[in-house]
């Protein structure tokens, strides 16, 4: 019996295709790495900057800041002023360097400049009511407000990131006892009572003689204290609760049924995930600890004189305002500048490393 | 929904003694007596006076009767002038509540149109300038803007009177006051709009053909509004701290600048009865704010 060989056997498989291989071409090189679609593996964090980097506003918040820090460190290397020195021309006190207007010099300079045939280093923003440079007493208000917004928002950083984490973590009646204690605090009007320990705190601590920090003044050392008592609330809050959402996910749950110890389960599931919201929150801390540091500068509670802060130079331009215009500008254009940049970069932070909260 | 509110206000009864608490053990913290000033008196006087305002009594019995006394209304009387702080608070929270009230209303109505007018042109012009202005307008304090506002419409353009007494002199507090927490509300509003305007229920009214002006009010505004609630406790807070400067840059004599010239006096029986006084209403408003928003949104009863 001839076998047909044209007509292929029966399949042996219902569903088999009965492939032949020798039918089939190899993939050259090019042709796999097309295929290719995987993205380069990226940290974390790496991946949160490309996206930071690719927002118009973030780059723009980020120059602005990056011009204001190079002029606050190289502005009182390069003007040969003081915050707190009276213009003097050649040993004398220079009194009718008084209020004078941006690039202007009084009568005293202007003879001394003739007379030498040398220039003297303009006053940028003109001068104060009391001869001194104004220019470089914006720039160490500015100095001030970046002192205080960043060392503030560390501060709530550290406490409130501890305190949270361990509320998250222990749960149960010791979440709730430290959760109500945060209530608590949440709920006291935090500028009064920050008004209020500012206020006794002037008047029972001393610092003047602590060398870094007497320089600012008890007022800046007390207004930092106070920060670090009731700021950092809102950040343990958060902490809190994506610790505690953290903690019922399935990876986590896959890690610990795979032996994995604790401390392995905290660095590596639970902390990179609230990094996010750790980020985010102390950027927008940072605008919020600056506007009240100038608020409480302006009604007089703030860094110690000579000590200049935008607020408080601000309330002084007040007094002139009619005849001096410029001196509440200056210091009024560096808040709105200082203020704009951090919220901006704060929201666009918000945007890069948690696209779910995006609003 | 009873439970919530009974624990609600716990917390605020708690808070309010909290805030007490730390204002007369603080102010008790000051160096120097209500009676150490410029002419020295003898002991016997100084011990005669304290004896008369039960100032020679332990700190909790001091304390005990303060608190009595603030339930019965009295905050003592002024270190500077004498006069009866619970009256002065009376008088000047008159003034204060009035532009307060004013500016919460401001805020309100047009961050809400302002809110919605963004979301509805999502990414055209008119949401570019509005998000524009409220980003710019977050980062300025409100003493800054107070300033600015007197700087260009008092002494540049002389559209205002600096001095005087008059309704219109009320138009420059009030939008220093309102701008920083109008802005905030544009935002959440353009938010939570946006947010609403992709739920389901709007999808649906408009398939069924309801008229595009119905959608906005009846389903979309309605659902948007309830975060602006829970807002407007934090929205009185930040218009009676906003006072304090605004009302003194425009020297209105309201119970804000009074808090600051005690505070520069060091007037310590002023500075606590105003903390205290204005901590209430703050803890008041965000009691109200936190049961309406219960009472309105029925979704957060199910959680």
């Amino acid at each position: 019996m001839a076998q047909n060989y044209d007509i292929p056997a029966p399949k042996k498989r219902m569903w088999s295709l009965q492939l032949n291989p020798e039918k089939f071409e190899r993939a050259t090189d090019e042709e796999k790495r097309q295929a290719d679609v995987m993205a380069e593996s990226t940290t974390f964090f790496r991946d949160g900057m490309k996206r930071l980097r690719r927002n118009p506003l973030a780059v723009f918040a980020i120059w602005i800041l990056i011009i204001l820090i190079a002029i606050m460190i190289v502005a009182p290397i390069f003007v040969p002023y003081s915050y707190s020195e009276v213009i003097t021309v050649e040993g004398v006190r220079d009194k009718s360097a008084a209020s004078m207007a941006p690039f202007q010099y009084s009568k005293l300079e202007k003879a001394y400049m003739e007379k030498y045939n040398v220039r003297i280093f303009p006053h940028i923003m003109g001068t104060d009511e009391l001869c001194r440079d104004y220019f470089i007493r914006v720039v160490y208000g500015m100095r001030v407000s970046f002192l205080v917004g960043v060392f503030a928002s560390l501060m709530v950083l550290i406490i409130g990131t501890i305190y949270g984490a361990i509320s998250g973590y222990c749960g149960g009646k010791v979440d709730l006892v430290m959760m109500r204690i945060v209530d608590i605090i949440y709920s006291l009007p935090d500028l009064l009572i920050i008004i209020l320990l500012s206020v006794v705190f002037k008047e029972t601590l001393d610092f003047s003689k602590v060398p870094v920090v007497g320089k600012l003044g008890t007022n800046m050392v007390s207004m930092l204290i106070v920060f670090g008592l009731l700021y950092w609330v809102g950040m343990a809050r958060l902490v809190r609760g994506q610790i505690l959402t953290i903690k019922e996910n399935e990876y986590v749950l896959a890690a610990k049924s795979m032996g994995a110890s604790g401390g392995r389960i905290i660095r590596k599931h639970i902390l990179p995930n609230c990094l996010s919201v750790i980020i985010i929150c102390t950027a927008q801390e940072i605008p919020s600890a600056i506007f009240t540091e100038s608020y409480l500068s302006f009604i007089g509670l703030g860094v110690a004189l000579p000590m200049p802060s935008l607020g408080s130079l601000a309330n002084t331009a007040r007094s002139g305002m009619q005849s001096y215009p410029w001196k509440l500008v200056f210091p009024a254009v560096a808040i709105i500048l200082i203020c704009l940049a951090f919220n901006l970069l704060g929201d666009a932070l918000r945007d890069a490393f948690d696209p779910k909260l995006k609003g | 929904m009873a439970k919530y509110i009974v624990k609600r206000i716990l917390l605020a009864v708690v808070t309010m003694f909290l805030v007490c608490f730390i204002t007369f053990f603080m102010m008790n913290a000051v160096p120097g007596g209500p009676f150490n000033g410029e002419k020295a008196k003898s002991p016997e006087v100084i011990a005669a006076l304290n004896a008369r305002y039960g100032l020679d009594k332990p700190v909790h019995v001091q304390f005990i009767n303060y608190m009595k006394n603030i339930l019965h209304g009295d905050f003592g009387v002024s270190l500077k002038n004498g006069r009866n702080i619970a009256q002065t608070i009376r008088e000047s929270f008159a003034v204060s509540a009035k532009i307060g009230l004013i500016a919460v209303l401001v805020a309100l109505v047009f961050g809400i149109v302002l809110g919605c007018v963004a979301a509805l042109n999502r990414n055209k012009w008119p949401d570019h300038v509005i998000i524009f202005f409220v980003t710019l307008f977050t980062a300025m304090p409100s003493f800054v803007a107070a300033s600015f506002l007197l700087l260009v419409f008092c002494i540049q353009l002389g559209w205002v009177p600096v001095w005087s007494s008059s309704s219109q002199n009320y138009v420059l507090p009030v939008i220093a006051l309102s701008l920083p927490p109008m802005s905030y509300i544009t935002r959440l509003t353009k938010t939570s709009m946006l947010d609403a305007l992709g739920q389901d229920y709007v999808r649906t009214a408009r398939a069924k053909g309801v008229k595009p002006l119905k959608v906005i009010f009846i389903h979309t505004l309605r659902n948007a509004l309830i975060p602006v609630i829970t807002y407007v406790g934090p929205l009185c807070a930040a218009i009676l701290t906003g006072s304090l400067v605004v009302e003194k840059i425009f020297t209105i004599g309201g119970l804000g600048s009074k808090f600051v010239d005690s505070i520069t006096a060091r007037d310590y029986p002023m500075i606590m009865g105003t903390t205290i006084f204005l901590a209430f209403i703050m803890i008041l408003a965000n009691l109200i704010s936190d049961i309406v928003y219960k009472l309105v949104d029925p979704r957060i009863q199910l959680s």
